[in-house]
């Protein structure tokens, strides 16, 4: 019997099932991964402004992202959301929410990063060369920024991925879930079939975020200079 | 004529396409001084790291009194105990102060014990005049400091040769004489040394006998008065020329 | 805000915060091991174990914690091997966290210079004495932020472990908000216990980071 396990995956509905509850993590990590990028830019340039107050403010959003697992801000959004202001919000919604305040978080930092990386004489080195303030945004300042953000923002969107696994946690049917249910239901069937369904969602996650590393490391490795 | 102490055999080196060392050979004699001189590119460095097993050589021997040094990969590191090198760069070990810099070869390559060791590496600092700087991380000596202290730390692996591989070249002019005068000091002693260097009036003052490299193969060789005032090869004249305008 | 409520749960929380903490420790310095030695495997080109350690640092960094955990818990069992929800905790952050560690030493070991690799040969130290006494050193001084980063980021990833039964402070939170719908408390109370856990590990770490810049090592030719 228990080296059948992994017959249940061609059993029925099961494989189009599993490979729906992938189709609602991605989901999640797309729409949580596109908001994180467009807020993240617009939050990296103000964490580059010299006021103080809006510093500090920023450097404590970015503490408590850093230190509060994603899972106890997830809690925090679906159950105390709820309670206090007696609102029922899904848990798909309550995913978005969360991993975009953290995945803005984190991309305002790397957009910081790489904006106060250049240094001052690469914009002089434009002025002597008679550019425009334009010109060298256009020429010299984004370019730059783009090589080093790029590979940086695409290994953030591997981590968010990663996370979103997080979700079945409050009751979110994603792959996981999924897997888990098929497991419950052919308890009887094919007592065997846990690792399988496991190993089977291990795999997918790998193969959709192992290319995607790569992708950073070649950028990396190209932009290097 | 001396014992050979080193023997470099139809030596050949490739990186990918380009020859880089054309089937050179040479000696050079226990006690004996021998300068690489020549241009940039011409292979003088290359010639020291294959000597050294740093580079792999593609044909050719090596010898090292009478015994093949050349094509070993697994003891790679006894030979290295007894050929010293030091660099352009000095590359002493950042995280370690003067001393530990000094003591790690001795203690740790050679099993020799630190009680043992400290004296002679104090002795040697004296001699540099680097003694009070035993405590001294790197980062807080100047470049010429830096490299007597490279040298000191090859020496007190009684190396039987010593390979300087244009050790000033990274100095200021003014700390260029100290470290030339320390070598200088250990040619007086009969320290065997194979050197590559752009310094010609040290390479006239230190050594027994030249070599000019060029184009992977050695164009002239002779006694430094010869080679530095008369030359017998267009090639060299040429070569010397360029310095000269470059001194006035 | 029912601070009886509070008073009289703390020291269930507190016990949940020992276990993280406990679990966390022995993972990470574990995760150290395995990272070392893969780095190790690695630098010196070992064979078949440096295809074997590249493989695993792959498949570790590139799927979730919680995947990996229920495969330990759930799946391994139907093959006999039964492993109860603390062993499960410990190898699952330990398979995470030395992938981790090896990328964040393999990035300090590709930041030391060849030269000072090559300088080490020529005083005649072997391959592992150079690697032990000269590279290592200087690759783990600039690896200490990705590895404090790492230690932070394996004590957060902890909070999963409720997934398999282990009573930490999610499990704890969570069934304090299942029995007694007392959500705010034990929402609160999850908040600060994580606070207490790793706001010091965090200032402690930026403070050591900060001192590390300050004393960086690098030996230019600044004169």
């Amino acid at each position: 019997m228990q080296d059948l396990g992994i017959r249940v995956l061609f059993k029925g509905k099961n494989l189009v099932r599993l490979l729906g509850g992938l189709g609602v993590t991605l989901e999640l990590s797309a729409a949580s991964i596109a908001l994180s990028i467009v807020l993240g830019l617009m939050l990296g340039m103000v964490m580059t402004l010299k006021n103080p107050l809006i510093r500090l403010l920023c450097r404590i959003h970015l503490e408590i992202i850093r230190i509060v697992p994603q899972l106890v801000l997830l809690f925090l959004c679906y159950f105390g959301l709820a309670k206090a202001f007696d609102i029922q919000i899904s848990g798909e919604t309550a995913a978005v929410l969360v991993f975009t305040y953290w995945g803005a978080g984190e991309m305002g930092d790397l957009v910081r990063g790489a904006l106060t990386s250049i240094p001052r004489h690469q914009i002089e080195s434009g002025q002597a060369l008679g550019l425009t303030k334009l010109q060298i945004y256009r020429h010299i300042l984004i370019p730059q920024t783009l090589r080093r953000l790029i590979p940086q923002s695409i290994n953030l969107a591997t981590r968010m991925i990663k996370t979103t696994s997080l979700v079945m946690l409050i009751g979110v049917i994603e792959v996981l879930k999924v897997g888990q249910q098929i497991i419950d239901a052919s308890r009887y069937d094919s007592p065997g079939a846990a690792i399988w369904i496991y190993a089977v969602i291990f795999f997918l996650y790998f193969f959709i975020c192992w290319p995607i590393s790569l992708l950073a490391r070649k950028l990396e490795a190209r932009w290097q200079n | 004529m001396a014992e050979k102490l080193l023997e470099v055999r139809k030596l050949t080196k490739r990186f990918d396409q380009a020859q880089i060392l054309n089937g050179i050979s040479f000696d050079v004699a226990q006690g004996e001084v021998v300068v690489v001189v020549g241009p940039s590119g011409c292979g003088k460095s290359t010639l020291l790291r294959c000597i050294n097993g740093l580079e792999r050589i593609n044909s050719g021997e090596i010898l090292l009194r009478g015994e093949v040094i050349s094509g070993q990969t697994k003891n790679l590191h006894r030979i290295r105990q007894r050929i010293g090198m030091v660099f352009q760069s000095y590359d002493l070990f950042p995280h370690m102060n003067v001393m530990e810099n000094l003591l790690l070869g001795p203690t740790k390559a050679l099993g020799r014990t630190r009680d043992a060791v400290i004296p002679e590496a104090e002795a040697a600092l004296k001699r540099v005049g680097l003694i009070e700087k035993r405590d001294a991380l790197p980062r807080q000596l100047s470049g010429g400091q830096k490299q007597r202290v490279a040298i000191v730390r090859a020496l007190l692996m009684h190396p039987e040769m010593l390979l300087l591989d244009e050790i000033t070249a990274a100095l200021d002019p003014e700390m260029v004489r100290e470290v030339l005068g320390v070598v200088l000091d250990l040619a007086r002693d009969g320290m065997t040394m194979l050197i590559v260097t752009h310094e010609m009036r040290f390479a006239e003052a230190v050594a027994d006998r030249v070599l000019f490299l060029e184009g992977g193969n050695i164009v002239e060789e002779g006694a430094p008065r010869e080679f530095f005032h008369s030359p017998r090869t267009d090639r060299a004249r040429q070569f010397l020329e360029s310095f000269d305008y470059e001194a006035k | 805000m029912d601070w009886t409520f509070v008073q009289k749960f703390t020291p269930m929380y507190v016990k949940a915060a020992g276990l993280t903490l406990r679990i966390a420790a022995i993972g990470i310095v574990l995760s150290m091991v395995v990272g070392l030695l893969c780095c190790i495997v690695q630098s010196l080109r070992i064979p078949v174990l440096r295809r074997i350690a590249a493989i695993y640092i792959e498949l570790a960094r590139n799927t979730p914690l919680l995947v990996q955990l229920f495969f330990l818990y759930f799946g391994l069992p139907k093959v006999g091997i039964k492993l109860n929800s603390e062993s499960c905790a410990i190898i699952g952050l330990t398979f995470l966290g030395g992938a981790y560690m090896a990328e964040a030493l393999r990035s300090g070991l590709e930041a030391v210079e060849l030269s000072q690799r090559e300088a080490g040969a020529c005083i005649g130290l072997t391959n592992l004495q150079n690697l032990r006494y000269v590279i290592l050193p200087q690759a783990l001084a600039t690896a200490i932020p990705a590895l404090c980063a790492n230690v932070i980021f394996l004590i957060k990833e902890t909070s999963v472990f409720s997934a398999v039964a282990l009573a930490d402070l999610m499990y704890v939170a969570k069934d304090l908000i299942g029995m007694y719908y007392k959500t705010d408390e034990a929402l609160m109370m999850l908040v600060a216990a994580y606070l207490v856990l790793l706001l010091p590990v965090s200032l402690l770490f930026s403070w050591i980071e900060r001192r590390l810049r300050y004393a960086g090592f690098g030996d230019t030719r600044t004169v």
